[in-house]
C-alpha cells in the first residue's frame, strides 16, 4: 500500500447504527462545499477546521471495533462534512479499510465533479447518497448550489450497479411541498441497485452550533414534520415502487 | 420413585446433584417466542389486586410491618392475597408486602427502620435482643478496632454488611423439588457423621454444629409448607408442585435472612423438565404453564425487607436482588435455553415491566437466534434485563452457576461468598496526596506520611504514595471483613440456605472497589495534563485545577485504560496477600450499585476535575460525559478490565435512546443483539441495557403516577424509576445517554 494520505477529520462515532447496515464506525471528515439550511454540524464546513490525521490513523481507529463490525455485519462509514471534498483522503481510507476486510460505506451529498469523485465511489462497498432536492432551484435554496453534480454522481452509480441507499430530508415549508416531493419519484424509480430509500424528518438539532460559527440559522421556527405525514409520505413512495424504509 | 416417572436415569438419583438431573432431562429450545401464551384473566385480576397494594405501599413507604414476632422460617402462618386465585402461595409474613423483622442481624437497625415508618418495636423483643441474645451487629462492634471504625466513618470502606444481612448466598432451592426435604435431611445427617473424626478440632465442631442447625431448618421448612397444606417431605410430582416446592425453599430463606441480595439462582430450565413432562402427558396446556410461571413471578416481585432510610441511600429503590440466571449454554454445547426461560422473560409482558426478579440473561453469541431476538425486543421495550458473559463465566464456574446479587457468579449449591461491599479507590488516592488524612474531616485515617508538596502534582510521587495507601487499605479491608463474617456466622448463620448446599462449600471473600473511573482519570490527568493543587488553611489539599487535556477512561484509549486495568489488578494482588476468615478465596468486583451517589457525596474534589460531592460513575462506568467517542469506545474500554482479577464481577450500565439503535424495530433488535455479541466477544463481563428517552424520565420525575412500572437498570439491578430518591433520579438522567444526531 502507498504512503498514507493526510486529511482533516471532524469527529469519530464508534457506534453508528443508522449510517449503513449493522454497527459502524463513522468517520466524519472536515469541510463541506454545501451550506444546507438544516445542517447539524455547521462547524464541519470550514476546510481548515478539524484535526489533521492520516488515512492510516483513521483506519487504525476504526479497526478497534472489528469485533462489532463482524458480529453485526457492519463496517466503516466515511461521512462528513463532505467526504468527496477530500477525495484522495477518502479514497485511501476506503481502500485501506477494505484491505483489512472491513466493509465500507460512503455517506455523501454527491456534490463533487464526477471525475474527482469516481475513485471514491468505486472504492466504497455501499454509497449513501443524500439527495437534497429534485430540481435545481429548490436544491439551491436548500444548500446553496444546483443539483447538476449530484445527478451526475447518481447516474454514474446507477451505471455501475453500486449498492445504493438514498436519503432525503423532509423540512416543513422547505422541502415538503407536494410538487417537490413528486419530482423526486421519477429520480428514484427503476434503480435495481437502490436497496433503500430513507425519508428523514427534519430535526432542529445543532442550532446552537450555528451561533458558535456566527451563521444565521433560518429554521428556528420550523417544526419537525408530523409522524402521520411522514408515514403517508413513505407509503406514497412505496406505492410508486421505491424501496422505502421506516 | 413415582415422582420421578419418565426421567432419565443418572447419578442424580444416587446423590444430590441437580445439574446432572438437568443435563440428562432437559429439552433445549431453539425456536422463537411464537408459542407463548398471554396472561389469563385470573392472572390479570390477581396482578391488579397486587398492583393496588404496591401503589398503596409506594405512597406510605411500606404497607405494613411486623413489630412483635421476629421472622424465622416458621414464625408466621400462611398469608394470601386471594387464596382461591393464587396458584403459587406463600408470603414472608401473614400478609402480602408486610415486612418482617430480623433482629438477630442487629437490634438498632430494626428499631430505627420501624421508627422511620412510624412503628414501634415490641418492648419484649427489644429486651430479648438487647439483653439476652447478642446480635451480629453487636458482635462486629465488639471486635472492630479503632482503625476500622475510622475507615468506616470516613467512607473509605463503605456499605459493609455489619448492620444488615450479608446475603449473596444462593441456596440450591431446586433440591427441595427434586428430592423432597426428607431426602435432604438424610443426606445432611450423613454429612454430619462424616465430621465425627478421630480428633475433633474446632473446624469439625463448628461443622457439626452448623449441620445440626441446617437439619433443624429443613424440618422448619417442611413445617412451613405444611401450614400452607403441602407435604414437601417428598419430591414434587408435577410442574406446579415443582414451582411451589422451589418457591417454598426460597421463601424459607427470605424468612430466615434479610441479606442485601437474595438471588433465587437458576431455576427456569430445571422447572422446564417438569413442564415438558406435564405437557407431554397432556395434563397441562401452554396457557396453564404460563399461568403457573406468572403466579410464581408475582410472588418473587413481592419479596420485601425492612430497611432503614440510610440503607435506601446506598441501595435505592428497595431492591431485593431476586436474581434469576437465564439461558447460557452447557459444557456439551447445547443451549440451556428452554421454553420456561422464555416463559419467565414473558412475564415482563404478561405482568408488565418490573425490577424484580432481577432477570439476568447469560449471553453468548451462540445462543439460538429466536432467543436473542426475543431478549433484544424485551430490552428495548422494558429496560428490565441485564446481560452477562456466559462463555467467560462458564470457564470458571461450569454450566450450573447462578448470579448472587448483580454480577457475582457462583456454582449453585457448591459455593458461597462473604460479601464485602467496597473500598473507595478515589478516596484512597486523595489519602495518598494528603498523607493519610481524610480530605473532608482532616482526620488521620490512613497511615501518616508526608503529604505531597508543591503546587503541581507529580505522577511518580503520587503513584508511590498511592501504592502505599493501597497496601494499607487492602490489609485493613480484609481484617474488617474477617471480623464481620466471623460474627455473621456466629450470630446470624444462614442455616436454611446452607442446608441447600453441599457439606463442603467453596467460600470467597468478595471485596470490591468503587470510584475506579475517578481514580483512573485522576492519574491520567496527573500524568498527561497539569494538575494544580489548592490547599486549605490547614494545608490539606481540597481542590484541584486541571490545566490542559488528558485522555479519559471510556474512550478506548490505552493511555488511560491501561491505568484502570493496572488499578484493578494491583488492588486484587494486594487483597490476595491477606489471610482470610475460613480461608476464603479473596475476589473483588467493580460494582457500586446505586451507592456511586453516596460515595461521591463522601469524597472530596479529585484531580480529574471532579468536584467534591459529585457522584462517581456507577460500577465500571466512565465518568458521565467524558466518553466522547460513542458507545463502542466505552464498551471497549470496560471490556479491557481483567475478569481474572475481578471475578466477583464488573458492572457496566449502558443507556441508549431508541432512535440511535436503528430506524426500524427489526434493525434495532439485531443491532442490540450484535452489540452484545461484540461486547462479550471482546471480553466484557456484564452490562445493563436501558433503551429510553431522557424526556420520559424527566416526565416521570414530575408525574410518578403516570409511570407505576417504569423500570430502569441501574448498577446490577433494576429499579422502579419512581422509587429512586430525587438525587438518584437526577444522577440517572445526567448520565450519558448514547445519542447520535
Amino acid at each position: 500500500m502507498n504512503a498514507p494520505v493526510m486529511g482533516r477529520v471532524y469527529s469519530f462515532e464508534s457506534c453508528g447504527m443508522v449510517d449503513g447496515p449493522g454497527l459502524r464506525f463513522v468517520a466524519f471528515l472536515q469541510g463541506c462545499p454545501l451550506r444546507c439550511l438544516y445542517c447539524h454540524n455547521p462547524d464541519s464546513w470550514e476546510r481548515s477546521g478539524g484535526l489533521e490525521m492520516s488515512s492510516a490513523q483513521v483506519v487504525a481507529e476504526a479497526r478497534k471495533y472489528k469485533t462489532w463490525m463482524d458480529s453485526s455485519g457492519g463496517g466503516l462509514t466515511v461521512s462528513g462534512g463532505e467526504p468527496l471534498a477530500q477525495p484522495l483522503f477518502t479514497e485511501d481510507i476506503l481502500k485501506r479499510a477494505h484491505a483489512l476486510g472491513i466493509s465500507t460505506a460512503l455517506d455523501t451529498s454527491g456534490f463533487a465533479p464526477l471525475e474527482k469523485a469516481k475513485a471514491c465511489l468505486d472504492a466504497a462497498d455501499l454509497v449513501i447518497l443524500d439527495i437534497k432536492a429534485a430540481g435545481s432551484p429548490l436544491h439551491r435554496k436548500v444548500c446553496g448550489s444546483g443539483d447538476a453534480l449530484p445527478l451526475e454522481v447518481l447516474e454514474y452509480l446507477k451505471s455501475q450497479g453500486k449498492r445504493l441507499w438514498i436519503r432525503h430530508v423532509v423540512v416543513p415549508g422547505l422541502t415538503d411541498a407536494q410538487e417537490d416531493l413528486e419530482r423526486l419519484i421519477p429520480l428514484l424509480q427503476g434503480i435495481p441497485c437502490l436497496e433503500r430509500f430513507e425519508l428523514l424528518p427534519f430535526h432542529k438539532m445543532g442550532e446552537e452550533k450555528w451561533v458558535d460559527v456566527k451563521e444565521d440559522y433560518q429554521l428556528s421556527d420550523t417544526p419537525a414534520p408530523q409522524d402521520e405525514f411522514m408515514d403517508k409520505l413513505r407509503q406514497h413512495f412505496r406505492e410508486a415502487g421505491i424501496p422505502v424504509s421506516d | 420413585m413415582e415422582q420421578w416417572r419418565g426421567f432419565a436415569d443418572g447419578a442424580w438419583k444416587y446423590k444430590i446433584d441437580v445439574r446432572d438431573f438437568i443435563q440428562r432431562n432437559y429439552t433445549p429450545y431453539e425456536g422463537d417466542e411464537a408459542f407463548l401464551a398471554p396472561a389469563t384473566e385470573r392472572t390479570q385480576d390477581l396482578w391488579k389486586k397486587i398492583s393496588a397494594l404496591m401503589e398503596e405501599e409506594r405512597q406510605k413507604g411500606i404497607l405494613d410491618a411486623e413489630t412483635a414476632i421476629p421472622s424465622s422460617v416458621t414464625s408466621h402462618g400462611p398469608g394470601y392475597v386471594d387464596k382461591d386465585a393464587e396458584l403459587i402461595v406463600g408470603f414472608q409474613t401473614d400478609a402480602p408486602l408486610k415486612r418482617g423483622i430480623m433482629p438477630k442481624g442487629g437490634l438498632r437497625v430494626v428499631q430505627g427502620a420501624l421508627e422511620s415508618y412510624g412503628y414501634e418495636l415490641d418492648p419484649q423483643v427489644a429486651e430479648i435482643y438487647g439483653k439476652h441474645r447478642k446480635t451480629h451487629n453487636d458482635g462486629v462492634f465488639s471486635a472492630y478496632t479503632d482503625e476500622m471504625l475510622r475507615a468506616r466513618k470516613s467512607g473509605i470502606l463503605t456499605g459493609l454488611p455489619d448492620a444488615y444481612g450479608r446475603g449473596r448466598i444462593i441456596g440450591d432451592y431446586r433440591r427441595a423439588a427434586l428430592y423432597g426435604v426428607d431426602r435432604l435431611i438424610e443426606d445432611k445427617k450423613r454429612a454430619k457423621d462424616s465430621y465425627d473424626t478421630s480428633s475433633i478440632t474446632e473446624e469439625e465442631i463448628r461443622g457439626r454444629e452448623e449441620i445440626t442447625e441446617q437439619i433443624a431448618s429443613l424440618s422448619d421448612l417442611k413445617a412451613m409448607a405444611s401450614s400452607y397444606g403441602f407435604d414437601i417431605s417428598v419430591p414434587a410430582t408435577n410442574a406446579k408442585e415443582a414451582v411451589q416446592w422451589t418457591y417454598f425453599a426460597y421463601l424459607a430463606a427470605i424468612k430466615d435472612q434479610d441479606g442485601a441480595a437474595m438471588s433465587i439462582g437458576r431455576v427456569s430450565t430445571f422447572l422446564d423438565v417438569y413442564f415438558e413432562r406435564d405437557l407431554a402427558d397432556g395434563v397441562l396446556t401452554e396457557v396453564e404453564a404460563q399461568e403457573i410461571i406468572d403466579h410464581f413471578v408475582m410472588k418473587l416481585r413481592m419479596v420485601r425487607f425492612l430497611r432503614t432510610p440510610a440503607y435506601n441511600d446506598l441501595f435505592s429503590g428497595d431492591p431485593t436482588w431476586v436474581t434469576e440466571a437465564l439461558g447460557g449454554i452447557g459444557v456439551d454445547g447445547r443451549t440451556l435455553v428452554s421454553k420456561t426461560t422464555f416463559r419467565v422473560l414473558h412475564t415482563l409482558e404478561n405482568l408488565g415491566p418490573a425490577p424484580e426478579p432481577n432477570l439476568t440473561v447469560l449471553w453468548t453469541p451462540r445462543l439460538p437466534d429466536g432467543f436473542k431476538d426475543f431478549c433484544s425486543r424485551l430490552s428495548i421495550e422494558t429496560s428490565a434485563i441485564q446481560y452477562e458473559n456466559d462463555c467467560l463465566m462458564r470457564t470458571w464456574f461450569g454450566d450450573d452457576y447462578g448470579i448472587a446479587c448483580c454480577v457475582s457468579a457462583m456454582k449453585l449449591g457448591k459455593q458461597m461468598q462473604f460479601f464485602g461491599a467496597r473500598a473507595n479507590m478515589a478516596k484512597a488516592l486523595l489519602y495518598a496526596i494528603n498523607g493519610g488524612k481524610d480530605e473532608k474531616s482532616g482526620m488521620q485515617v490512613g497511615p501518616a506520611f508526608l503529604p505531597v508538596s508543591g503546587d503541581y502534582l507529580n505522577y511518580d510521587e503520587v503513584k508511590q504514595r498511592f501504592d502505599a495507601v493501597q497496601d494499607w487499605l487492602a490489609e485493613l479491608y480484609i481484617k474488617t471483613l474477617n471480623v464481620i463474617h466471623s460474627m455473621h456466622d456466629k450470630y446470624s448463620y444462614e442455616s436454611l440456605q446452607m442446608a441447600l448446599h453441599d457439606r463442603d462449600v467453596h467460600r470467597t471473600m468478595a471485596c470490591g472497589i468503587a470510584g475506579l473511573s475517578v481514580a483512573a482519570d485522576s492519574l491520567s490527568a496527573i500524568k498527561h495534563a497539569k494538575v494544580k493543587v489548592i490547599r486549605n488553611e490547614e494545608g490539606l489539599a481540597v481542590d484541584y485545577e486541571v490545566e490542559g487535556d488528558y485522555p479519559a477512561y471510556g474512550n478506548n484509549d490505552d493511555r488511560v485504560d491501561q491505568i484502570a486495568v493496572d488499578l484493578v489488578e494491583g488492588f486484587m494482588n494486594r487483597v490476595r496477600k491477606q489471610k482470610t476468615y475460613r480461608n476464603a478465596e479473596p475476589t473483588q468486583s467493580i460494582l457500586t450499585i446505586t451507592s456511586n451517589v453516596v460515595y461521591g457525596k463522601k469524597t472530596g474534589s479529585t484531580p480529574d476535575g471532579r468536584k467534591a460531592g459529585v457522584p462517581f460513575g456507577p460500577g465500571a462506568n466512565p465518568i458521565h460525559g467524558r466518553d466522547a467517542n460513542g458507545a463502542l469506545a466505552a464498551f471497549a474500554s470496560v471490556a479491557k478490565l481483567p475478569y481474572e482479577h475481578a471475578i466477583d464481577g464488573i458492572s457496566y450500565t449502558f443507556s441508549i435512546v431508541p432512535k440511535t439503535l436503528g430506524k426500524a424495530d427489526a434493525e434495532r433488535r439485531s443491532n442490540l443483539s450484535a452489540l452484545l455479541d461484540g461486547y462479550f466477544l471482546q471480553g466484557g463481563h456484564h452490562v445493563n441495557i436501558n433503551v429510553l428517552n431522557r424526556e420520559t424520565l424527566l416526565d416521570a420525575m414530575d408525574h410518578p403516577e403516570k409511570y407505576p412500572q417504569l423500570t430502569i437498570r441501574v448498577s446490577g439491578y433494576a429499579v422502579n424509576f419512581i422509587k429512586l430518591t430525587r438525587e438518584q433520579q437526577e444522577d440517572v438522567i445526567t448520565r450519558t445517554f448514547h445519542t447520535i444526531i
